[in-house]
């Protein structure tokens, strides 16, 4: 009777932790991607909505300006595109342009490599295509040791839809915002940026270092325009990520 | 627009597509050096920083939209707030600031 019960218990126990395992990783799954992305999307409204205004402007028909943003996925390269079709630069050089501004992303899923679970080499092909400035900092930024996949899906896929359904509908109604929205709106993805950065800032001199140096740099870059914004980012952010590696390995505090 | 846009598109997401793609496919099961590590795991509190400073500034014509955008983000994100909450809380006050002074 007592062994009995034993091991009723210690079944009981051990169906108890699994449920909490599947409970625990179920809540770091694909619907709490979608949370966690949820700003992201607020953020992409008002852009995506300008973007397809700005192509209809340009004279992209509703087809391709979604196409675009279907298939490039990438704003602020999307943007650039518009404005040297306008001025009738050769496509091939668009291409080359967009492959400058978008090499950051070299850097941003190498580091992301390290935090990723991982995972089948298809999968990682898939979710890549959906890694921007702002799922790689929603991402990059999680307390988990380990993102799993399905989580960065989440992510991906919240923002994406946003980013694909808003530039359709800014072509279709072919106006953007009552000014003020817009104005304000259009701090959404620094706010976003800020509130990911602050949590981890709070009593920790290394990371307010990093976002301070690499700040300082870009700044720098841009005040003096010796780069361009995509490859300043870049710098700055590789700059500072080395001061601070030599300087805490060094054992001076950070 | 011809077919010309097409290609262009097609070679726009391919370029995008390589950077990204490359190091999470290629780097799959291997150790990098400690150092390299290290230096990686730095790299998502930079990019903040660069990515905030000195764009949010400059988010509009009026530079005060972007001083008191960052000022409210900052002052709301130290309350400890969630992310969605410093988001919609900052639009909220721009909103008011653009209605009352815009």
């Amino acid at each position: 009777m007592i062994i009995t019960l034993h091991s009723f218990s210690r079944f009981g126990k051990e169906k108890y932790l699994r449920q909490k395992e599947r409970k625990k990783l179920r809540e770091h799954g694909f619907s709490s991607g979608l949370k966690a992305g949820a700003s992201i999307a607020i953020g992409y409204f008002p852009v995506a909505l300008t973007f397809g205004l700005l192509a209809k402007t340009t004279g992209l028909s509703l087809i391709e300006a979604t196409a675009m943003s279907i298939f490039v996925f990438a704003g602020a390269a999307q943007y650039i595109s518009l404005s040297l079709i306008t001025a009738g630069v050769l496509p091939a050089l668009i291409v080359i342009n967009t492959f400058i501004v978008n090499i950051r992303h070299f850097l941003m899923t190498a580091a992301l490599n390290e935090k990723m679970e991982p995972d089948a080499r298809w999968k990682k092909a898939l979710y890549a295509f959906g890694i921007t400035d702002e799922t790689f900092t929603v991402l990059a930024t999680q307390p988990d040791n380990k993102i799993r996949t399905s989580f960065a899906a989440g992510v991906i896929v919240i923002s994406y839809g946003s980013w694909v359904a808003f530039t359709s509908l800014g072509h279709l109604i072919g106006a953007s915002l009552p000014a003020f929205l817009q104005a304000s709106m259009s701090i959404a993805l620094y706010a976003m940026f800020v509130g990911l950065l602050v949590p981890s800032m709070k009593g920790n001199r290394k990371v307010l270092s990093l976002a301070l140096i690499a700040a300082l740099f870009n700044s720098l870059f841009f005040l003096t325009g010796w780069l361009s914004t995509g490859w300043a980012i870049m710098v700055s952010t590789l700059a500072s990520a080395i001061i601070i590696e030599l300087i805490s390995r060094k054992g001076v505090a950070a | 627009m011809g077919a010309w846009f097409w290609w262009m598109i097609f070679g726009m997401a391919v370029v995008t597509y390589i950077p990204r793609a490359i190091p999470l496919t290629f780097l799959e099961g291997r150790e990098l050096p400690e150092t390299v590590q290290n230096v990686l795991r730095n790299i998502p509190y930079a990019v903040l920083g660069a990515l905030i400073f000195p764009a949010v500034f400059f988010i509009q014509e009026n530079i005060w939209f972007g001083v008191i955008g960052a000022v409210s983000a900052f002052a709301i994100a130290f309350t400890g707030a969630n992310v969605i909450l410093v988001v919609l809380g900052t639009i909220a006050i721009l909103s008011m600031y653009g209605i009352w002074f815009g």
